[in-house]
């Protein structure tokens, strides 16, 4: 394997991390508010579709972000009217959202466009173009870090590079200001929360609203970055890898990312090679794909030290009276 | 909080988040451009009025009620199985192994030994999460999603690598041999030369769901084990008190609902596709979830919730075949209904038992 080859691992590792590394922060946000959120997978998906439709209509990959994180919005008022205001079981919801989401995306595209439940194919104006960093073409055959430069670091899209400024974002929100204490202190004890005198519900609304705008870029980023439309059921577990990697990464900003590119990495591998074979045995492609799993079971398991969810997640807050 | 009747907790709630869920989809109907009223009309002829359409509804009813009964079975001991996709698949592969490998002299012998195959590989599916939650503490619904994907992978390995006979393209096991051939409805009800049932997948499958209805019932209701794993569901620590170890029901409620989860795969391989494909579970592990819900966990409510949710995918494999609403409708309905009966539950709760408060301050005046 020579070094043009890694690069390119590395390059397509980095975009299919970006959609978990956005989904994966939407979690964190959520459950470090003791929201637990199994619908980012719906999520995405809603969003994914609504910015390929609305890309496909107005031609403009804006209006195609916006109408993603406003379509993820509705799904996190919802999960937000079941698990905050009504106090119903997160989990359950979360698997209606994903439900909801996986019929109602081939619906409306469906009805929208008439091919099949897919949007249609987008053009230049509608995607998101990769940004070329200065020098990159001239840098592109000095070797190794010329090469580096040009192939992994430029010419990806915007939202990429959006998705990797917001992980120290997160951590500065979340370790450096009044409302990040807030909201770590939410999802740990709500009760001391309200004692504070801060209202429980709106605190774990805003969370479960930040999650929905970041799924809604994530979508967005499948439809109109990755790839070129929506189609049937694109985010393809996704949302669970995501779920994977922030028990992976322990609710944790930057071992989100490293997480996210792991198993960005994997399944960046799992392309490429369909089955690799180490000097006899064979590991089959369908073990790269399940790997992501694997891990995450194991490190629930507790083998690899533990990974201790926010205290009061799941749990419905009930105020005293 | 007033207390409400029993009658009103067990069939008023359930009737009320239905009549919800339904108006919503007639409004997602109407949204893109149809008439529910004709859509509604289209599934009832294509599902109720036909004896076709009937073995297809009773088809599918059969699948939802072992999911349904296997998550009811783990909701008894609040324990969230949604895994019973991944549980399914792999009790495919046991239903496959012991179709292909052991030579059966009739089907009912098979029947009974696939019966036991499918539990098997099923709750063996549900024991990692189980002892993973009982003994560490993981997650148990995080470990079921995972282990889900998990099976798609290990089923899809072994249906290209393994199972598949040589020479053939799509990944699907060999036919299984005619002994193992489950007599469908046709076979069992049609007088010669009728057309009775002619083209429908149900089975006599349907009656072992029943048997297991039945069973469920007894184990949950009339065995110490079943009191065990109700009372370890209502208080975990009262349950401890008592002398029950939250391991073993945490493990037993688990093998339980993984062996019905695998059941399914004996409906769909054995009696209809006759050989191992990679989607025969077609969500049924997830529809499980809503008929459970539906159903209020009761064996009875989960056949009645069965047989509506059979209804839907069969009606709405119709329209797909009448109009131009896709059968992915279907899958919204279910979602809404999991939606109004499991997660918004108290948005129909809090105001009836408002109402029945009202009505017995009343009856005490």
């Amino acid at each position: 394997m020579d070094f043009v080859t890694i690069l390119q691992v590395l390059d397509s590792t980095v975009r299919l991390a970006i959609p978990l590394l956005l989904a994966c922060l939407a979690g964190l946000y959520s459950e470090r508010a003791g929201i637990f959120d199994i619908g980012l997978e719906g999520k995405m998906l809603a969003a994914a579709m609504a910015a390929g439709a609305f890309a496909a209509l107005s031609g403009n990959v804006w209006v195609g972000l916006l109408a993603g994180i406003g379509a993820s919005l509705i799904m996190s008022a919802l999960h937000g009217l079941a698990s905050i205001t009504f106090r119903g079981n997160q989990l359950i919801s979360g698997v209606a959202i994903n439900m909801l989401a996986a019929g109602i995306t081939v619906l409306i595209a469906q009805d929208l466009f008439r091919q099949g439940g897919r949007t249609p194919s987008l053009t230049s104006g509608g995607r998101w173009e990769s940004i070329d960093w200065p020098f990159a073409e001239t840098l592109a055959n000095v070797p190794f870090f010329g090469q580096t430069y040009s192939e992994l670091i430029s010419g990806h899209s915007l939202l990429v590079y959006v998705a990797i400024a917001l992980v120290p974002l997160t951590w500065w929100v979340l370790y450096r200001t009044r409302f990040g204490l807030r909201l770590r202190a939410v999802g740990e004890n709500p009760a001391s929360v309200d004692t504070a005198g801060i209202s429980v519900i709106r605190l774990r609304y805003t969370a479960v609203m930040i999650c929905g705008v970041l799924c809604g870029v994530a979508g967005a980023y499948l439809a109109t970055g990755l790839q070129a439309g929506f189609i049937k059921d694109m985010t393809a577990g996704r949302g669970f890898i995501a779920l994977a990697a922030l028990i992976f990464a322990k609710w944790r900003p930057w071992y989100a990312l490293w997480a996210c590119l792991l198993f960005g990495l994997l399944q960046a591998v799992a392309i490429r090679y369909q089955s690799i074979d180490l000097g006899g045995i064979t590991i089959p492609v369908q073990f790269m794909e399940a790997l992501p799993y694997i891990l995450t079971v194991v490190i629930l398991a507790g083998f690899v030290g533990r990974a201790i969810p926010p205290k009061a997640g799941g749990e419905p807050y009930v105020k005293e009276r | 909080m007033g207390k409400m009747p029993l009658w009103a907790d067990a069939i008023l709630v359930p009737l009320f988040s239905l009549a919800l869920a339904a108006i919503v989809s007639a409004l997602v109907i109407l949204g893109i451009g149809e008439n529910p009223v004709e859509a509604f009309n289209l599934m009832v002829d294509g599902a109720l009025k036909r004896s076709d359409g009937w073995g297809f509804t009773l088809y599918y009813t059969t699948n939802y009620i072992f999911t349904g009964l296997a998550v009811a079975v783990a909701f008894h001991a609040r324990l969230f199985n949604i895994g019973g996709e991944g549980q399914a698949m792999l009790g495919g592969v046991g239903v496959a192994l012991a179709c292909l490998y052991i030579p059966w002299p009739h089907w009912s012998i098979a029947l009974i030994g696939t019966s036991v195959f499918a539990a098997l590989f099923g709750a063996a599916w549900a024991y990692i999460p189980a002892i993973l939650q009982a003994k560490r503490g993981s997650h148990i619904v995080i470990t079921t999603i995972m282990f889900n994907y998990i099976a798609f992978s290990v089923l899809a390995y072994l249906l290209v690598e393994v199972l598949r006979p040589a020479g053939s393209m799509d990944p699907a096991s060999a036919t299984f041999p005619e002994a193992t051939h489950l007599p469908s409805f046709h076979d069992m009800f049609a007088p010669e030369g009728s057309r009775l049932f002619r083209s429908a997948p149900a089975n006599v499958s349907f009656f072992l769901a029943l048997v297991a209805c039945v069973g469920v019932w007894l184990l949950i209701w009339r065995t110490r084990l079943g009191y065990e794993i109700r009372s370890f569901g209502h208080s975990e620590t009262a349950a401890k008190y008592a002398g029950i170890s939250p391991t073993k029901i945490t493990v037993i409620a688990m093998l339980i609902s993984g062996g019905l989860a695998g059941m399914m795969a004996i409906n769909t391989t054995m009696g209809e596709s006759e050989r191992l494909v990679l989607n025969f579970t077609e969500n049924a592990g997830f529809v499980g979830i809503a008929v459970a819900l539906m159903g209020r966990n009761h064996p009875v409510g989960i056949l009645l919730a069965a047989l509506l949710f059979g209804f839907l995918q069969q009606g709405g494999a119709e329209l797909a075949l009448w109009t131009n609403i896709p059968r992915e409708l279907i899958v919204v309905i279910q979602a809404l209904v999991i939606l109004f009966t499991g997660a918004l539950d108290n948005m129909v709760r809090m105001p009836l038992e408002r109402v029945f408060l009202a009505l017995g301050k009343k009856e005490a005046n």
